[in-house]
């Protein structure tokens, strides 16, 4: 095998110039890592299991006979490589995680602790609910928590993540419209939208029309008026939006949106801005999802797992999915396919086996608990606080396209305007991975020309904020200046910039044995 | 409130930067009838971390825990041993507080896993390549037939009988909206093979089918060669979709892919995640290489970087939606990242191994057990074959039975009666599931108490 057991070869280079290189390709604390499959541990095992009783098999014939090709590692060697695999990440725990939009908050440990309880983390789905009283009633008390904290009128704790909620959102608006006669066929989206927004209406079903922004950044309310018409469905909405401004004529859109027989649906993908100050329920809107991760500091866990519940208002609680707690005289009950026929006879059905991320739940139960209604609202307000003196403090060296409109919410948003040909947004980003930051959301949203998105979030102390922002500037000043070591940033990362464009001509999504890769050539 | 750090000297001061007076300044965007002040009604304040301990553990009491009981449900969810060293490593802060690696320069740990978790996938499923993880088995049996209709154009879905209920209920709930005509039918308590259907699906697929959906071990416990459907199913155009809740089961029996199966979807919960009362949990999908670009779901690509070292990123986003928006393959974005990091972890802890040996734990336990029961009068199983879940058919309504158990505290089994409450036909029927964590003690007590029930 041409590949040692560090998974460098010595053409691979990796030395930057001038330095030395290392026999295995290791620059002290920066360990390469080989992987699984490139051991020959095809034979190992790191479990050890009581044996199996001799017994004939009744497994019908159809018992397996080839290999599988799964290698094994003993318990320290598999420690070891998740270990040193895990030091090549970036992390909201190593520091500052500006990603626009995503909003990479503080994950408190309790969380994690109180999601471990057996009576929480071991029990079954369909385990019978006079066993699961506690879960239920968990699940009804974050219920209660969103219902209360937006003003709405029901919630659906079933979908999955973000990009589910649109879908439970939407799923239940088509089944409201098509309830009254009135099947409608297009789902007007702005311009800033997130690509879940549609994507989700294409999905079930919807055309999707942009709706274009003010010079601003906010929907243009008057294009929106004279979109509506009796093919809309509904106008999917985000507020705050995602140039970070609040939609200051929330109420007058979805006014407008409900005369024209339409709904309003609200991706709630950054109510971590305005939790404890505005209630959506206030401005109007009839379906909000909101991220878990991102409002109640659940982990994203590097791609999740997600939990995306939505709150509805009046005209849309009777259409919410199945299965749902419900709170009744003698217990907590889930009302599920059987139940439902009796009073929710108009749910759109179920959108997920069992009964969503429980475990997400648990983590957000004791965020919710932990910070009270009191707590909630000074998040809100650090957040936002954090986002302006981000905006003011960089904006004379970024351009901030709507920074003269006034006060960003939770992020603030730049462009490249000002860059020297050849620099780009992409290589800021990359600059500032030099100086131990996870950049800002790049090239989001697509109303601006090189966005840079960043959202610090209420965790971030001021000290950490002032060197992030010193770092930021440098960079920035680096790139107008055209210094050209930044073109070749990062220099200092576990990988130099990575060719994503071979990667996707020629896609290698697997690992093969180096002589079948070779066939198949 | 421990989990801000901002002093009120910092507020001011950073307030006095931005060149507002208060904070309120900042929210003057937000119109006036929507400005909520004081206190929201029915929410307490903050509180302490014993207090909240305190609370949520009270509430956790409530529960009875599988591993306080003689413990036999499964119907696509299984409690199996996992090992300490996953739930240690994946709270490790650069894998748990970690985004999705859209920085690939500083996300090759997560995405060396994730290229390292879709080799594993498409190895046991027995398919060329597989996806970074999707919600759940559910939600990817779902995407399944969806992508099967993208590529053959058609929209006729048949459902096996053996379908998990759960699955055919989110289908039935999509296809509602996107226009897929789906066959369904009830699962039969069919001795020697409950819930197979093999040849009304072998008679139903025809020119305008665009997929046929099967369950192997199906939601009774029953398995079936799947070769013969598959076979019919490439004769008239059509593609097999394979559904697999149990993932160990891959350990001792054949996988779809190699009888034929061109998409293949799982809930990999059973591998490195816990039972959570049904999330997260983490959906597995696999395909033919040349569907990859109609699949859903992130992908990691292996490339190099600027001084030819390998790598990965995140690749073929042209499908996504991010890129495609309304002309994506799917809406999904964030997937199931955390619970395919567990499921590798236990997957390279187990290798092929410590798989074959654990699966045929799983069935010699389910032989026993399912021997035992079978000895009780009036009782009788169902199946002929299975892995580590059976079918037993009770004289009696099952539902009141389970309820009576657990108040004996046993959680003896999933009754078809809480699966398919409309169907008199099934309503006897005990659905038992038994892994390497049930003791011989459980068996017996959960035995002894059934025999009583039933006297």
């Amino acid at each position: 095998m041409s590949i040692n057991a560090s998974g460098w070869r010595p053409e691979m280079g990796g030395a930057e110039q001038g330095e030395a290189a290392t026999f295995t390709g290791n620059r002290a604390l920066m360990l390469e890592e080989a992987l699984i499959f490139e051991r020959d541990n095809f034979n190992g095992t790191g479990v050890e299991l009581p044996s199996a009783p001799t017994i004939a098999s009744r497994l019908g014939g159809l018992e397996r006979n080839r290999p599988i090709g799964l290698p094994g590692l003993s318990e320290p060697e598999t420690v070891r490589h998740y270990t040193r695999l895990s030091r090549q990440n970036y992390a909201i725990d190593l520091g500052v995680f500006p990603l626009g939009s995503c909003t990479m908050k503080h994950n408190p440990r309790l969380n994690e602790k109180m999601a471990r309880l057996p009576g929480f983390a071991d029990i079954h789905p369909l385990a019978p609910v006079q066993s699961a009283q506690g879960a239920l009633e968990l699940i009804h008390l974050v219920g209660e928590w969103l219902i209360r904290l937006t003003g709405m009128q029901a919630v659906a704790m079933s979908p999955k993540a973000g990009a589910h909620g649109e879908l439970c959102g939407l799923l239940a608006i088509r089944s409201a419209l098509e309830a009254r006669g009135d099947a409608r066929s297009v789902i007007l989206v702005p311009e800033s939208a997130h690509g879940t927004n549609p994507a989700t209406a294409a999905f079930c079903g919807y055309a999707v029309e942009n709706i274009p922004a003010t010079a601003e950044g906010r929907v243009d309310l008057e294009a929106l008026k004279a979109r509506l018409g009796p093919d809309v469905a509904a106008v999917m909405i985000t507020n705050p939006n995602t140039c970070g401004l609040f939609e200051r004529d929330m109420i007058a859109i979805s006014e407008a949106v409900h005369a024209a027989g339409a709904l309003v649906y609200c991706d709630g993908a950054n109510f971590n801005a305005i939790v404890g100050r505005v209630r959506p329920g206030d401005l109007g809107i009839d379906a909000m999802h909101i991220n878990l991760h991102k409002t109640f500091s659940t982990p994203h866990g590097g791609g999740g797992p997600g939990a995306g519940p939505v709150v509805f208002s009046a005209a849309l609680a009777p259409y919410a999915p199945l299965p749902f707690v419900e709170k009744q005289e003698d217990g907590f009950h889930l009302v599920e396919e059987e139940t439902a026929g009796e009073h929710h006879a108009g749910s759109f059905g179920r959108m997920v086996a069992f009964h969503g991320q429980m475990g997400m739940f648990t983590r957000a139960a004791a965020y919710m608990l932990s910070h009270g209604a009191d707590g909630l609202r000074q998040v809100a307000e650090d957040a936002v606080l954090n986002a302006n003196y981000v905006l003011r403090r960089l904006d004379d060296v970024l351009d901030a396209p709507f920074g003269a409109s006034g006060p960003c919410m939770h992020e603030a948003l730049f462009s490249d305007e000002g860059f020297p040909d050849g620099f780009t947004t992409l290589d800021v980003a990359k600059g500032l991975i030099d100086e131990g930051f996870h950049p800002m959301t790049m090239y989001f949203p697509l109303v601006v020309h090189g966005s840079m998105l960043v959202e610090p979030t209420e965790t971030e102390s001021k000290a950490a904020l002032d060197q992030f922002i010193g770092a930021l500037r440098s960079v920035a000043e680096r790139a107008k200046a055209g210094d050209p070591s930044l073109k070749s940033a990062p220099h200092f990362a576990p990988r130099r910039r990575l060719d994503e464009t071979a990667a996707a001509r020629k896609p290698v999504l697997v690992w093969r044995e180096p002589e079948q890769a070779i066939a198949a050539e | 409130m421990r989990y801000l750090p901002l002093t009120d000297a910092d507020r001011r001061e950073m307030l006095s930067v931005i060149g507002v007076s208060s904070i309120d300044d900042l929210f003057g965007d937000v119109p006036e009838g929507a400005r909520f002040t004081g206190p929201i009604a029915g929410l307490p304040a903050h509180a302490s971390e014993i207090a909240v301990e305190r609370q949520l553990s009270a509430l956790a009491r409530k529960n009875l825990a599988a591993g306080d009981a003689p413990f036999f449900l499964g119907c696509g969810a299984y409690k199996h041993h996992v090992p300490a060293s996953v739930d240690h490593l994946i709270q490790r802060g650069e894998f748990l507080t970690a985004y999705t690696p859209y920085q690939p320069e500083i996300a090759q740990g997560t995405l060396q896993v994730l290229f390292e978790f879709q080799t594993q996938v498409a190895r046991l499923l027995g398919c060329d390549v597989a996806n970074a993880s999707m919600y759940d088995g559910s939600t990817a049996c779902w995407e399944a037939i969806g992508m099967a209709r993208r590529i053959t154009r058609r929209t006729r879905a048949i459902l096996s009988a053996g379908l998990h209920p759960h699955y055919v209920s989110v289908a039935r709930t999509m296809a509602r909206f996107t226009g897929d005509v789906l066959d369904t039918a009830v699962p039969e308590l069919t001795d020697g093979a409950p819930g197979g259907d093999m040849a009304r699906l072998l008679g139903a697929i025809d020119g305008e089918t665009s997929c046929v959906v099967v369950q192997n071990p199906n939601i009774l416990g029953h398995v079936a060669d799947l070769s013969e459907l598959a076979a019919r199913c490439h004769e008239k155009g059509a593609l097999l979709i394979a559904v697999v809740t149990e993932p160990v089961s891959l350990g001792a029996i054949r996988s779809p892919g190699e009888m034929g199966a061109d998409i293949v979807v799982g809930e990999g919960q059973s591998i490195g995640v816990g039972l959570q009362f049904g999330g997260p949990y983490v959906g597995l999908f696999a395909t033919r290489e040349k569907y990859v670009r109609q699949m859903p779901g992130r992908l990691c690509g292996e490339t190099v970087d600027a001084s030819g070292k390998r790598g990965f990123v995140l690749t073929l986003s042209t499908r996504e939606q991010h890129i495609r928006r309304e002309k994506a393959t799917s809406n999904i974005c964030t997937n199931s990242g955390l619970c395919a990091l567990a499921f590798s972890i236990h997957m390279t802890l187990l290798g092929e191994k410590g798989l074959r040996d654990l699966a045929a734990l799983n069935h010699a336990q389910a032989v026993i057990a399912a021997e035992r029961l079978g000895k009780i009068p009036r009782v009788s199983i169902v199946n002929s074959a299975f892995f580590n879940e059976f079918t037993l058919r009770l004289p009696t309504e099952a539902r009141p039975v389970v309820r009576a158990l657990v108040d004996r505290g046993i959680l003896g089994g999933v009754s078809l009666g809480r699966l398919y409450p409309d169907e008199a036909a099934l309503t006897n029927g005990l659905v038992v599931a038994v892994t390497e964590t049930s003791t011989v003690e459980d068996l017996e007590t959960f035995a002894s108490a059934l025999e009583e029930e039933l006297a």
